[in-house]
């Protein structure tokens, strides 16, 4: 039966002893342990916070940056798509507008040529005339002196005359 | 305190008369163990022959007539001796208790508040306590933010433990911090006494967790929180169970008296169950020692046989001690910190 009997004694001891180390190990351990602890993982907590933004904020601006090349990429490609567009108008353009202007040097000259045909034709026709008028009046002016004379000096005239 | 330490340091040996109850010839096993695992005015150490060595430990007595007393239990030589008029009852109900023999002739039992081996081992491992936790205290605020070193490693995942697996789950994340100090203190105070009573000898081997006043003790303290830190909700569950059919409460009322019950058989269970389970295994390990002088006094080679099969079983009885030290001090705990749970659970 002692053993089941709390003793008085052990009661009283046990109740003060260990009243006083709760409020002992309260004040000045738990306390400050608990604190700590708590504050510890607070900051882990903090420190791996911020790792992931920063994370993050690396992840963004890597994306950031690939998309930036990618327009880059993107810019470039219009550019030289234009660049090429441009320069196949401006051959484009310069080749009908050759064509052109070398159809209109061509017609300014057939008809240059043609007027210098017609002027020609027209002073042949002039020449030919005057010469004509001169060899009929030479000839008229010889008739009357022989017919024997009259080729010698035909020929002679031929000679004279000298196409030319 | 320093009184007590330094006669605590100052063995005795001396000579014991051959009447003694740790006589050879009437080996009892029931006194035996009942000896090892209860208090005493003395802390045994060792008997080599007939020489018991043991700590004094002063004797504090307050008689209604003589009024206070105070003494060092050397002078009770063991038990053996009357010092004055005060006397150790060796048998019947009272044993080990201090009897005094008035002038009149009659005789009495005065209030006794004496130093026991229990009541010294309790202020063994609380100063134990304080100085563990004090100097861990200390390094946590010495530098904060630095990983555990030490005894602070040590500590430090039992701490976390008790607070996110027992105070945290429940009693609930707005009020575990009010109960955290209390539960640590109930847990590791358990824990080291339970550690401390596997140890033989000084200044471990007092079965204080053991004990069923130590139990008492934390049991009403428990009980006391519980019952101050009830709210509403939780009287009203008391009186008036809510859910329950009204037959069951008037005329009669059997529920509420059910629940008044529950409110003290909750504290009674856990002091039961870490006396009953502390107690038991002490027990068992000490069945087993005294086999062997039980075998040994029918034949001497028994007695060293039986002695290996003793050991080994008090070997693993010990290491399945180490485990319940742990699961009683988690137990104890567990249980105090959901009583607390349901005192300030709210309802809906």
């Amino acid at each position: 039966m002692e053993l089941v009997t709390p003793g008085i004694g052990l009661l009283f001891w046990m109740l003060l002893s260990f009243s006083i180390v709760v409020f002992i190990l309260g004040k000045f351990a738990w306390k400050p342990i608990l604190n700590a602890l708590k504050e510890r993982e607070e900051s882990i907590r903090n420190e791996l916070g911020s790792a992931e933004n920063a994370r993050e904020e690396m992840k963004k601006l890597q994306a950031d940056n690939e998309k930036i090349l990618l327009e880059a990429r993107i810019e470039r490609d219009k550019l030289l798509k234009e660049a090429r567009e441009a320069k196949e108008q401006i051959i484009a353009e310069a080749k009908v507008r050759a064509t052109e202007e070398a159809g209109k040097l061509i017609g300014i000259a057939r008809q240059n040529i043609e007027n210098e045909k017609a002027s020609a034709i027209t002073e042949i026709k002039n020449i030919a005339a005057n010469l004509s008028l001169d060899i009929a009046e030479k000839i008229l002016r010889k008739e009357l002196a022989g017919d024997e004379e009259q080729k010698k000096y035909v020929e002679s005239l031929l000679k004279e005359i000298n196409l030319n | 305190m320093i009184f007590v330490l330094s006669a605590g340091l100052a063995y005795t040996a001396e000579e014991s008369n051959l009447q003694s109850g740790r006589n050879e010839e009437t080996f009892a096993p029931g006194k035996f163990i009942m000896e090892h695992i209860g208090d005493s005015h003395e802390w045994h150490i060792a008997t080599v022959g007939n020489t018991n060595i043991s700590i004094p430990l002063p004797v504090i007595l307050y008689s209604k007539v003589t009024g206070l007393h105070l003494f060092s239990s050397g002078n009770f030589n063991h038990g053996l001796q009357v010092y004055h008029h005060f006397e150790i009852i060796k048998e019947g109900k009272n044993q080990g208790k201090i009897m005094e023999h008035l002038a009149d002739g009659s005789s009495d039992l005065p209030l006794d508040l004496s130093i026991t081996k229990d009541v010294m081992a309790i202020f063994i491992s609380l100063i134990l306590l304080v100085w563990i936790f004090l100097s861990v205290a200390a390094s946590y605020t010495r530098n904060k933010l630095v990983p555990p070193k030490g005894l602070q490693s040590l500590v430090e995942p039992v701490i976390i433990f008790v607070r996110d697996d027992i105070a945290l789950p429940s009693i609930g994340k707005k009020r575990y911090m009010h109960y955290l100090p209390f539960l640590l203190s109930i847990f590791f105070f358990i824990l080291l006494n339970n550690l401390m009573g596997l140890i033989p000898i000084f200044p471990g081997g007092a079965n204080v967790t053991g004990n069923i006043a130590v139990t008492l003790v934390l049991a009403i303290i428990t009980f006391l929180i519980t019952t101050f830190s009830g709210n509403r909700s939780y009287w009203t569950h008391v009186v008036n169970a809510p859910g329950v059919p009204w037959w069951l409460k008037i005329p009669v009322p059997l529920m509420p008296v059910v629940e008044i019950i529950g409110l003290f058989t909750k504290p009674f269970v856990l002091m039961v169950r870490l006396f009953a389970n502390i107690s038991a295994g002490h027990i068992i390990a000490l069945g087993f020692f005294s086999l062997i002088f039980i075998f040994a006094k029918m034949n001497i080679f028994a007695g060293y046989g039986i002695s290996l099969l003793s050991v080994t079983f008090t070997v693993f009885m010990c290491f399945l001690e180490l485990l319940v030290a742990f699961i009683q001090a988690y137990v104890f705990t567990l249980l105090s910190a959901l009583y607390f749970g349901m005192a300030t659970e709210e309802h809906h």
